[in-house]
């Protein structure tokens, strides 16, 4: 499998916080890759250093054999990285489909000439976006959805549509930015469906995501990151177990207790926190 | 959807036919009652141009222009400039309107270059002394060379002519006599059909939904690939140019125009058109301009009568209770209807219904 995505020494500064210090990592293509780490890691930075939302102090990503340094948000969609949001940033007073339809605006062309002229090309372009559009919708389960405003939609399924109108830029990676959080089980087991589902369908995942049980089953390998640090990469199997992992969830002196555990603890533990009650 | 594919109700289409040929005898009924009223309904429509151009900046992109009656202004001394004795030019009128639109769309250019990272108040600021700087000029650029004549503004510009057809004056078609407030209601109309058509089209297409994306969530929509610097460029190089088309036919129709017509209250009262009517709903827009230019008449003309009848004499003047009135409706409209008359998402509540 070849590479993907590579990052060499991504470093990020606000003030006087270093977020990120000489981050690397490489992903490979087809793989789900899962980035994990206790609230404050550096995670939702390092998205936004990726996607160009900000520009790393130092460092440099290689995606698809070219460097992605410079680059505008839009240009970094362009060359297909499409992203989630944290806290969902959809297109509120837009419907469902409207919202994906934009999502294929990357991949078309038409102008305001075009526009306005209702030209035959036009034409055969807006029905092609909205075809692709309401296929998308359809793959992650949204067709009875398309004309309802997406701030109407339940939480579970305004993810669902983040993730489609990400991938109407078709992209190479999709970066998700704890698609899971707030979920059910039963949205949470839909979720990794379609993400497995996705990956099926030839487009690397890169995951941000607090759900252990959920990044753990689905990854194919974790990046783990702590104060902006990277502290242990490779198979769910083997950084589950990294007393280093565990030391960042749980704290000093965690190590031999939580042997019987085996799996970190989910969601913003930081050290000092209990244990069994963040499970 | 693609709303040309949109199979259309025999109801609607009867509404349709209706009102075109209610809009066709207008001018006539109108005339009835005094050619200022065919006059005033020809603002109406200037202004309806106007606001339609302004609603691509403020209703689609979301970005507030308080200084859009400049793009006005550039149209309009274009034409004044290219079709008077002023410079003793009298280009013809095809020539003319692209001309003036591109004029202004290259100010719309450079008002929006240095504002792209404005939004909300900022950019409400930057626009309105832009609008400012633009007006001033024209007061000024009279020295050292005579380029806008200042003050005294531009007088006897050329009507729009086409061929031997000139549309300033009477003639007689057909048995009907068609005035010349007439014969510009009729090339207003089909301007304003045309703009409406061009609005909506661009609405429903690529660029249009990038416009309302960068209103909705400018961050997410650069990272679905939207261009957002040339995306917003856009929006304002086309509501200028529109704007500028407006300005030329209003200095055709006038015949004279000064600085005086392009004051910051007139931006403002363009700007209450799309609000009052609903931002970024094309027909509210109208609906706007077409009550906030014939309310004010109405009012100049009842308001007087009906203090002599009630009290016997003039307790308030006119212009004093037009501007009361004018300002409580503003007021009620935004406590009892923010998102205006006719809001934008009746577009989206329609496309809901019409779908299976």
């Amino acid at each position: 499998m070849s590479v993907l995505l590579s990052a060499t020494r991504i470093s990020k500064r606000f003030g006087g916080v270093q977020a990120l210090s000489d981050v690397e990592f490489s992903i490979r293509r087809g793989e789900i890759y899962g980035l994990i780490g206790p609230n404050g890691a550096g995670k939702t930075t390092l998205f936004n250093v990726l996607t160009s939302v900000y520009a790393a102090d130092d460092g440099r990503f290689e995606f698809d054999g070219a460097p992605l340094s410079g680059l505008k948000p839009h240009q970094v969609a362009a060359r297909g990285i499409a992203r989630t949001f944290q806290n969902i940033r959809l297109f509120a007073n837009l419907t469902a489909i409207e919202n994906v339809m934009i999502g294929r605006h990357v991949r078309t062309r038409a102008g305001v000439f075009g526009a306005m002229l209702r030209t035959r090309a036009t034409r055969a372009e807006e029905a092609a976006i909205e075809a692709r559009a309401a296929a998308l919708l359809d793959y992650v389960g949204l067709a009875a959805r398309a004309d309802d405003l997406a701030r109407q939609l339940p939480y579970g399924e305004q993810r669902r549509l983040e993730i489609a109108r990400a991938l109407a830029t078709e992209p190479l990676l999709l970066a998700l930015d704890e698609p899971a959080a707030g979920m059910n089980a039963t949205e949470t087991s839909d979720l990794r469906r379609l993400i497995e589902r996705i990956r099926g369908d030839g487009i690397t995942v890169l995951l941000i995501e607090h759900d252990m049980k959920l990044v753990m089953g689905l990854s194919d390998r974790v990046l783990v990151l702590d104060y902006g640090r990277r502290i242990a990469e490779g198979p769910p199997a083997q950084v589950r177990t990294d007393p280093k992992v565990i030391e960042a969830y749980l704290g000093t002196g965690a190590t031999s207790a939580t042997r019987a555990h085996a799996e970190p603890a989910p969601a913003g533990a930081r050290p000092g926190a209990v244990p069994g009650a963040a499970n | 959807m693609n709303r040309a594919a949109r199979p259309r109700s025999p109801l609607a289409a009867l509404g349709v036919i209706l009102v075109a040929a209610a809009l066709l005898v207008l001018p006539f009924a109108l005339a009835q009652a005094g050619t200022a009223w065919v006059r005033i309904t020809n603002l109406a429509i200037l202004f309806a141009l106007l606001a339609l151009g302004l609603n691509i900046v403020v209703g689609f992109a979301g970005l507030l222009d308080l200084g859009y009656i400049a793009f006005y202004g550039v149209g309009a001394y274009v034409w004044a400039m290219l079709a008077s004795p002023h410079f003793n030019l009298h280009l013809p009128f095809w020539a003319i309107l692209p001309i003036g639109a591109l004029a202004a769309c290259v100010f719309g250019v450079l008002l929006g270059a240095p504002t792209l990272k404005l939004r909300g108040d900022y950019l409400a600021i930057v626009t309105l002394g832009f609008g400012e700087i633009v007006r001033i000029f024209l007061n000024n650029l009279s020295r050292p060379v005579n380029i806008t004549n200042g003050p005294q503004g531009i007088a006897r510009i050329d009507p729009v002519r086409i061929g031997e057809f000139d549309f300033s004056t009477t003639s007689k078609i057909a048995g009907l006599t068609f005035s010349g407030p007439i014969k510009y209601y009729y090339l207003l109309l089909v301007f304003l059909v045309v703009v409406i058509v061009l609005n909506m089209r661009l609405q429903d297409s690529r660029i249009g939904r990038a416009w309302e994306a960068i209103r909705e969530d400018e961050i997410a929509a650069r990272a679905m690939g939207i261009d957002t610097t040339s995306v917003k460029l856009l929006a304002f190089a086309m509501g200028a140019s529109f704007g500028g088309i407006a300005g030329g036919m209003f200095a055709s129709m006038q015949s004279f125009i000064s600085p005086e017509s392009f004051v910051l209250v007139e931006s403002v009262m363009v700007l209450a058109m799309v609000v009052l009517g609903g931002m970024g709903n094309i027909w509210g827009v109208v609906l706007g301009a077409v009550l906030l230019t014939f309310v004010p008449e109405i009012l100049r003309y009842t308001v007087e009568p009906l203090q002599k009848a009630a009290f016997g004499r003039t307790i308030v003047e006119p212009e004093v209770i037009r501007m009361l009135l004018f300002g409580l409706a503003l007021v009620l409209m935004m406590l009892f209807r923010p998102s205006g008359i006719l809001p934008s998402s009746a577009r989206r509540r329609e496309r809901e219904g019409r779908q299976p």
